[in-house]
């Protein structure tokens, strides 16, 4: 191996950013460990190479480090994460150290964390249904496996729970295929972190989930290189191992600051509220690296949590996440007030893929009829909920009362339903019905007229 | 030839390589960066010192390494192979890429854009002698059973055929040779070169002429685009600019459709390549895939190759224009493409305008649409080709205010404004017809070859739009006093603009019926509902409740007219008979009492 070559020649520091001079050979991208004099060790990586100056982030932070005294090596390498299968099971740090009491990890193979693109033309579309137990998903914005569905949420409201429950009940139908979790923590509290850590361990989920953990009170800048990680140690399982993997990212808005952070470090021009004008680039090399492979058994399905700040969607964070994702699921803040867990905001939720996983052999032939019936009964009871808060429920002709009435049992029902709550599909199917019975089969304008027929009279009769 | 220029790496930012010992070097000349042969362009010269965009991802790049300059601007390969094709933003074949290095893209790979092995069917359409000028048809290959590939003389040459024979030729074999007057000769090939950030040469320009029929009800009857026309269609996320710039793909009248996913989804480009080949041209009935070029240059693909990614699809659509066909270019999403504008000139530390963008984005906007048109082609024989160009926008937010979004306004005579509301309420295409324009409404009359039948469909198009328009105001109303204050008329208004809405506007594009509507069944479908409006209006003056006439069996009739198939439409006549009827007797009950 060629020799490392150490620098005493650092000129300046500047937040999470060192540059070091008179270099002989460095290459963009690359690490470079940094040796402060008590002979602990931090981790940067390349920004910017110019002639002889090298500028690069320090994952770690800067603080304590001094420009006379620190020596910075240039490892001539990307950022790596050792694999092999005995990462299952594991705790890492956000730079993928184990954190855990267990073992070192012996990598079977180093893997650069940045991947590379999935060509377009290798992919396979999604289109296999998976079970999640939850009504609001499974009846209404249904997950594929390859997806990425992120949860829209803000501060105080139980993303948690319903990212836990996900990970907890995610099945697909009639096949027992291995299925691994990967969870990555970037900035989360403690508690956050290890409700999900007990909920596997619970669950006996642990032997088949890694995490990578990056606290609240963790190095901010570390933060950059949590998904990725994460998200390399799924593409080995996935499409190396043959796995089903799901992946939890939490929370993204803080990956984002600290991507914020490094771009004011660097005086780069801002977008929108501070925001790198490359944000939406960059989160699209951590999100795009879901999917499928043609020929290739894995996938990864990917389910990002945020918070909106202010519980705005139109922040770049969820805003260009919109933009990537297959869809968002949003929670509600005044679904939450009025008692409805998991708050489930229906109406701007959304599946993309929904169309091409669900129907005939894969869930039931009127799955699709019934969710647009569901959704557009419900738009039209929502409305008249808030007339009825304007003007008096007096107001409403007797039509408009029942659409009103209908919303209300579906918030109850259909959206509202514990934690630990497992679902089938069919059964959610079938609650639709149900609460659709209150309506004349003329007024069923979205459902074929042969599958109200098949499906409606059980659930007349009972009524 | 002269010695190649190689100059040296000096700096590296993201995608950006500035290098030195460059002079003599051209603006948008492509060049191989670094051991590992990137390809780049150079976007600024300073003394001997480049500026190059690179096209792929430059970790590992450092100072000192080559750079070569291949003297020629970015250019794509215009010949029969093109139409199946899936490239991605600098017209290398995904597809062979898969085969030759994997599932995951590598860096440095060198794949021509057309397939130099396969051999084409070469039929001349001129003989030995004949003079010819650019532009001119020498003769044809047949690249799908669905598209005949004029093989055209190349831009700049000029003189006499020679030696132009019938036989298989790979795209670089000499066809034919052309004399020049001055005593030069150029071979001919299948293939010819063009770079990409020019536009192709045309002989004039034509005013638009006729509507490029989508098959979308609220485009075709509402807002329609011209063959050679402008669309922008703009939208928060979730509202569907995909589905539409996927729907119109796969049912516009053109010959030809360019399909760029520039920086969107990779899984989007999977579904476009899986149900493309599957799905039947409801013309011919031959595979979508056999008249689409597919360009895929996904969000995560690098950013600079994203830039260039409109330009190789326009470019591409131009030379098929050429040839005297109709072709759609559909660029989801052009703010993706002026994010990697961006993203570029602040590497290149210009100076920004508004939101970080460079100052010159709306005039690279303008210019980007303005290869579109109608245009009378260079060349013999005469012809005419149309380029339409159909951009989604993606504003953050979705402010309309966002600078791609006004730039893109300024030049675009269609406007396809997606409502975040709309969508909520699961009312696809979310198009808001309130907002929405279209400059070519004025042709939707000659889409009907029977004249009367074009006037009664401007005539019954105004009447829904205005309906359409009293209904936001009555609304206003109901929300301040209730329903109760309005009189039987503006009831009925309400009503049928809700049946416009729901049964007509509303079109599901993943039902098997409802996902294309002819001209001929919008023409029926609007009659219908507008028939019920009239035929209540008259019930109404007869005395009839509002309410007895919402109750009528047939309405549920019209509800489901879309889902008539296109060989049975005589059924939507039948519908407008069971109106009558059924007002019939309601007036003769109200007579009766």
């Amino acid at each position: 191996m060629l020799s490392v070559k150490e620098y005493q020649t650092v000129s300046s520091i500047q937040g999470p950013l060192m540059m070091v001079e008179m270099i002989d050979e460095a290459k963009y991208g690359h690490i470079v460990d940094i040796e402060l004099p008590d002979g602990s060790i931090r981790h940067g990586q390349i920004l910017q190479v110019e002639n002889d100056r090298v500028l690069f982030q320090v994952f770690e932070g800067t603080s304590g480090i001094d420009v006379k005294r620190s020596t910075v090596r240039f490892l001539a390498k990307p950022l790596e994460l050792g694999v092999s299968p005995d990462i299952l099971g594991r705790v890492f740090s956000g730079l993928g150290v184990p954190k855990d009491d267990g073992p070192a990890i012996i990598p079977d193979k180093r893997l650069d964390i940045n991947g590379q693109p999935i060509n377009p033309y290798a992919r396979d579309y999604p289109n296999e249904f998976i079970q999640t137990g939850i009504s609001t998903v499974d009846g209404l914005n249904p997950l594929v496996r390859g997806q990425k569905l992120p949860i829209f949420s803000g501060s105080g409201l139980p993303h948690d729970d319903l990212a836990a429950q996900l990970a907890r009940q995610a099945t697909v139908l009639g096949k027992g295929e291995e299925f691994a979790v990967v969870f990555a923590a970037m900035g989360i509290t403690f508690e956050a972190a290890q409700f999900f850590i007990d909920d596997l361990h619970n669950t006996g989920a642990i032997e088949r989930a890694v995490m990578f953990v990056n606290l609240a009170n963790d190095p901010a800048i570390e933060r950059i290189a949590t998904p990725r990680f994460a998200l390399t140690a799924a593409e080995y399982l996935a499409f190396e191992r043959g796995m089903h993997v799901l992946v939890i990212l939490n929370d993204m808005t803080n990956y984002c600051e600290a991507l914020r952070e490094i771009s004011a470090a660097r005086k780069e021009v801002p977008g929108r509220r501070g925001y790198p004008g490359y944000l939406y680039t960059d989160l699209a090399t951590v999100y795009e690296r879901a999917g499928r492979i043609k020929g290739n058994k894995g996938s990864i399905t990917m389910v990002p949590v945020l918070t909106m700040p202010e519980d705005d969607k139109t922040h770049p964070v969820p805003d260009l996440t919109g933009y990537i994702t297959e869809g968002q699921v949003i929670l509600s803040r005044s679904l939450g007030r009025q008692g409805v867990s998991p708050p489930v905001d229906v109406l701007p939720s959304l599946s993309r893929l929904k169309d091409k996983g669900i129907g005939k052999e894969k869930t039931r032939e009127d799955h699709a009829d019934l969710y647009n019936q569901l959704y557009a009964a419900y738009a039209r009871g929502k409305e008249m909920q808030e007339l009825a808060t304007i003007m008096g429920e007096a107001a409403l002709s007797d039509e408009d009362r029942k659409y009103m009435e209908f919303a209300n049992k579906f918030e109850a029902r259909y959206i509202g339903q514990d934690y630990y709550e497992n679902r089938t599909v069919f059964q959610t199917l079938d609650l639709g019905w149900e609460l659709l019975s209150m309506f004349e089969n003329a007024e069923l304008k979205r459902i074929d007229v042969k599958l109200i027929e098949k499906y409606m009279p059980r659930f007349r009769e009972k009524a | 030839m002269a010695e190649q220029r190689v100059g040296r790496v000096v700096k590296v930012a993201g995608p950006v390589v500035v290098a030195e010992g460059m002079s003599g070097a051209r603006m948008y000349d492509v060049v191989r960066v670094g051991k590992i042969n990137l390809i780049g362009e150079i976007v600024e010269l300073r003394g001997d010192t480049a500026s190059i965009q690179v096209y792929e991802e430059t970790t590992g790049i450092g100072p000192g390494e080559p750079v070569l300059d291949t003297e020629a601007p970015l250019s794509v390969e215009l010949g029969p192979g093109l139409i199946e094709s899936i490239y991605d933003g600098i017209q290398r074949p995904l597809d062979e890429l898969v085969s030759a290095e994997g599932e995951f893209m590598s860096r440095g790979s060198d794949m021509p854009g057309l397939n130099r092995e396969k051999k084409w069917h070469f039929k001349p359409t001129v003989g030995d002698g004949t003079q010819v000028g650019p532009g001119d048809i020498i003769g044809e290959v047949e690249e799908t059973t669905l598209m005949v590939h004029k093989i055209m003389i190349p831009p700049g040459v000029r003189g006499t055929i020679r030696s132009i024979s019938e036989g298989d030729y790979t795209v670089e074999e000499t066809v034919a040779v052309c004399a020049g007057e001055d005593g030069t000769e150029t071979t001919l090939t299948l293939m010819q070169r063009w770079p990409v950030r020019n536009a192709r040469p045309i002989a004039r320009r034509l005013a638009p002429e006729n509507i490029l029929v989508s098959g979308q009800r609220v485009i075709d009857t509402f807002f329609p685009i011209s063959k050679g026309g402008t669309a922008c269609v703009p939208g928060p996320f979730g509202t569907g600019k995909t589905v539409v710039q996927h729907q119109l793909a796969k049912w516009v009248d053109a010959d030809v459709v360019v399909y760029v996913g520039c920086g969107e989804r990779g899984n989007e480009m999977t579904d476009v390549l899986t149900e493309f080949p599957e799905l039947k041209d409801p013309r011919s009935g031959e595979p979508l895939m056999r008249r689409s070029v597919l360009i895929a240059n996904t969000s995560n693909m690098p950013v600079a190759a994203r830039e260039a990614s409109v330009y190789t699809g326009i470019t591409i659509a131009e030379y098929f224009r050429d040839m005297g066909y109709t072709v759609a270019l559909m660029a989801d999403s052009t703010s993706r493409w002026a994010e990697a504008m961006r993203e570029i000139s602040t590497r290149l530390e210009e100076m920004p305008a508004e939101e970080g963008y460079p100052a010159y984005l709306s005039a690279r906007i303008a210019a980007f649409y303005e290869r579109a048109g109608r245009v009378k082609c260079s060349g013999n024989p005469q012809r005419e080709g149309g380029l339409s160009v159909i951009g989604a926008v993606s504003p953050p937010g979705g402010d309309l205010s966002d600078s791609v979004v006004q730039a893109t306004l300024h030049v675009v005579k269609v406007f396809w404004s997606l409502k975040g509301e709309l969508a909520y309420q699961r009312h696809f295409p979310a198009i808001d017809w309130l907002t929405s324009y279209s400059f070519y409404t004025q042709y939707l009359q000659r889409m009907f070859d029977d004249k009367e039948q074009g006037d009664a469909m401007e005539r019954m198009r105004k009447e829904a739009m205005g309906l359409l328009e009293q209904e936001s105001e009555l609304r206003e109303i109901v929300r301040l006093v209730g329903a109760e204050a309005l009189s039987p008329r503006d009831r009925l208004a309400l009503e049928t603009a809700r049946a416009l809405r729901e049964d007509y506007l509303h079109q599901n594009a993943f039902h098997e019926v409802d996902t294309y509507t002819s001209m001929a069944k919008q023409y029926e479908m609007l009659q219908t509902v507008l028939h019920f409006h009239h035929q209540a209006l008259e019930a109404i003056e007869a005395g009839v409740e509002t309410a007895e006439i919402f109750k009528l069996a047939v309405r549920e009739d019209i509800a489901r007219a879309k889902y008539i198939p296109q060989d049975q439409i005589d059924k939507i006549g039948q519908i407008r008979s069971r109106i009558e009827e059924q007002m019939k007797q309601l007036q003769g009950t109200v007579a009766a009492k």
